[in-house]
């Protein structure tokens, strides 16, 4: 990166350097949205058991405003219950949500997009299946700029 | 909002009962997050896609609720196993309740 920033990386780098300084200043895995309240709101209070849920992302990410997202869910075959929904959250971005796939009877409980980072963070995915139990899983990726706008 | 047209891709438009259809979908939308600030120090206000679905023959298939965290010109790959031929229609929404929307054919035997 020999470049010079321009104005809306400087901002970024500016928020990313908020963020850090927040966390270093409170400790490791400082949270600066209510991303626990948004999985209790998805999961109605329950607390997801850890596991099944296949959460893919880059483990470096240079640009935040594109990083490639896949979750999926295994090892339901044949068990009768499928997945109805993932939620995404990312705690250290301005706000917790990030998406919320919807799947039907007729889905490959599998999707992918792209999504925007704020700073560097374990990203949380949480699957909910029709027989009314969670399952999630988490991943650390590491964000050189954020990609929220300043 | 909505200019460009959707960019959509099946793996395969005939599929045997039981298999698997892929598909990838691009729509061009700027994404505005809410969050940025314009020259004066103004905030610009959010303008996203809040919601996409596909549906064949009218039956939900697969959707999403977008967040502001969700890049600019939203992708979507997503997999299904169709059970009937008919129509899939993609549609997407804005904050303002733009719809942009495809369809593709699709066939069983």
């Amino acid at each position: 990166m020999s470049r010079r920033l321009n104005r809306r990386e400087a901002l970024n780098v500016g928020v990313g350097a908020f963020a850090a300084g927040l966390a270093s200043a409170a400790g490791p895995a400082r949270a600066l949205n209510d991303y626990a309240g948004e999985i209790k709101k998805f999961t109605g209070g329950k607390t997801p058991v850890e596991g099944r849920v296949k959460l893919e992302l880059p483990e470096l990410a240079e640009n935040g405003n594109t990083v490639p997202l896949s979750v999926a869910v295994d090892g339901l075959a044949g068990e009768g219950a499928h997945v109805q929904e993932i939620l995404v959250v990312a705690p250290a971005n301005p706000n917790a949500r990030v998406i919320r796939f919807r799947f039907s009877a007729l889905s490959v409980p599998e999707a992918s997009t792209r999504i925007r980072l704020a700073a560097t963070q374990d990203v949380i995915a949480v699957a909910k299946l029709s027989d009314g139990t969670f399952f999630s899983a988490s991943r650390q990726i590491k964000v050189t700029i954020g990609g929220c706008g300043g | 909002m909505a200019e460009a047209k959707p960019r959509i891709r099946l793996d395969k438009k005939e599929v045997r009962r039981g298999e698997t259809v892929d598909v990838k979908t691009l729509v061009s939308h700027i994404m505005e997050t809410g969050l940025r600030k314009d020259a004066s120090g103004k905030p610009i206000p959010r303008m996203i896609i809040n919601t996409f679905r596909c549906e064949l023959n009218g039956k939900f298939v697969f959707g999403c609720d977008l967040e502001s965290a969700v890049s600019a010109n939203p992708y979507f790959e997503f997999k299904f196993k169709p059970t009937e031929s008919g129509v899939l229609k993609f549609t997407w929404i804005d904050d303002e309740g733009v719809r942009t929307e495809a369809t593709e054919t699709i066939t069983v035997t």
